[in-house]
């Protein structure tokens, strides 16, 4: 049975998952999976780029956050997946080494008009390196189960 | 490679295709989003996507994966003719990223980025930003991902 239920999460709530220590070896095998650009392989050609030496893929950094909040909540709970993702920022670097951590906030919560037995849950998520820099901002709404379903609102 | 100012509103990029399979999936999800839906089919066939599907994550990486290849044959093609190649920054972010449909075992998903805004940036005047909505659909011609995604695109020559 599931931890959490739609019902649990409260608007305000803040909790922080992780942290993660983040390779230069991961950050390598993704990039050279899913996002092949030299910013993201090779230091030499990265501190040429804009990034100014290797960092992960963004793609990478939500990939990563998503793992850390599926460990943290997302397994425990009756998660029916998300439709979407309203705005993901890359605000910094993810460099290889980094300890990462994710901090969550529970921004609004709805039950779902269409189905009584679940609802809707709008997040926060930042992605914070060492000295809580921020790494990456990503606001999104996840489905829950419901304890109890009720009428559709 | 093509530099900001030749990039127009309205031009279209044919990235290609990838089809998902159960251990292309599971593998993913094994390492990023190991929900029980992503995972094994007998417990994907008990949840509302009432089978195996794809993370999200996964149907947007490999997205990325053709958009870099694409634009590793333009670059080529560009330096065979002679020409000289624009550099690209890093994106900025994404937005309105929707999962419209599941991606479920053996779909086959083409990909496609259309260009819906250019402006020049402010932070960088060397560069312009460019401003994509890129979607993928399954072999029913059904949209099973959309998202706006902004990235740097070097000017041709810097304003004085």
């Amino acid at each position: 049975m599931p931890k959490y239920y739609w019902e649990d999460f409260k608007p305000g709530t803040v909790a922080v998952y992780g942290p993660r220590l983040v390779t230069r070896e991961e950050i390598v095998a993704f990039a050279a999976e899913f996002d092949p650009q030299p910013m993201h392989l090779d230091e030499a050609a990265a501190s040429a780029t804009m990034l100014g030496g290797l960092g992960a893929s963004g793609w990478h950094i939500c990939c990563l956050m998503m793992r850390i909040i599926s460990d943290g909540y997302v397994l425990d709970s009756s998660s029916m997946g998300g439709p979407g993702i309203e705005e993901a920022r890359w605000l910094a670097p993810l460099r290889p080494g980094t300890h990462i951590r994710v901090r969550s906030t529970v921004l609004e919560t709805r039950a779902s008009n269409s189905r009584p037995d679940m609802g809707l849950t709008k997040f926060l998520f930042e992605v914070l390196g060492e000295a809580d820099t921020r790494i990456m901002t990503l606001t999104t709404t996840q489905m829950f189960g419901r304890r109890k379903a009720g009428a559709a609102a | 490679m093509t530099f900001f100012e030749d990039i127009r509103v309205g031009d279209t990029f044919a990235l290609g295709r990838h089809t998902f399979t159960a251990q292309d999936i599971k593998v993913f999800a094994a390492r990023f989003d190991p929900q029980r839906f992503h995972m094994d089919e007998a417990e994907a066939a008990r949840t509302h996507f009432g089978a195996l599907c794809a993370s999200g994550w996964h149907t947007a990486a490999a997205w990325m994966r053709l958009m870099v290849d694409h634009h590793r044959h333009m670059v080529d093609a560009a330096l065979a003719r002679g020409e000289p190649v624009a550099s690209i920054g890093p994106a900025l972010g994404f937005r309105e990223l929707k999962w419209l449909k599941p991606v479920y075992v053996g779909d086959t998903i083409d990909y496609f980025s259309e260009v819906v805004e250019t402006r020049v940036s402010n932070s960088r005047p060397g560069f312009g930003l460019m401003t994509i909505r890129s979607a993928g659909l399954n072999q029913k011609g059904e949209t099973v991902i959309s998202f706006l995604s902004t990235t740097f695109v070097e000017r041709r020559q810097e304003k004085p």
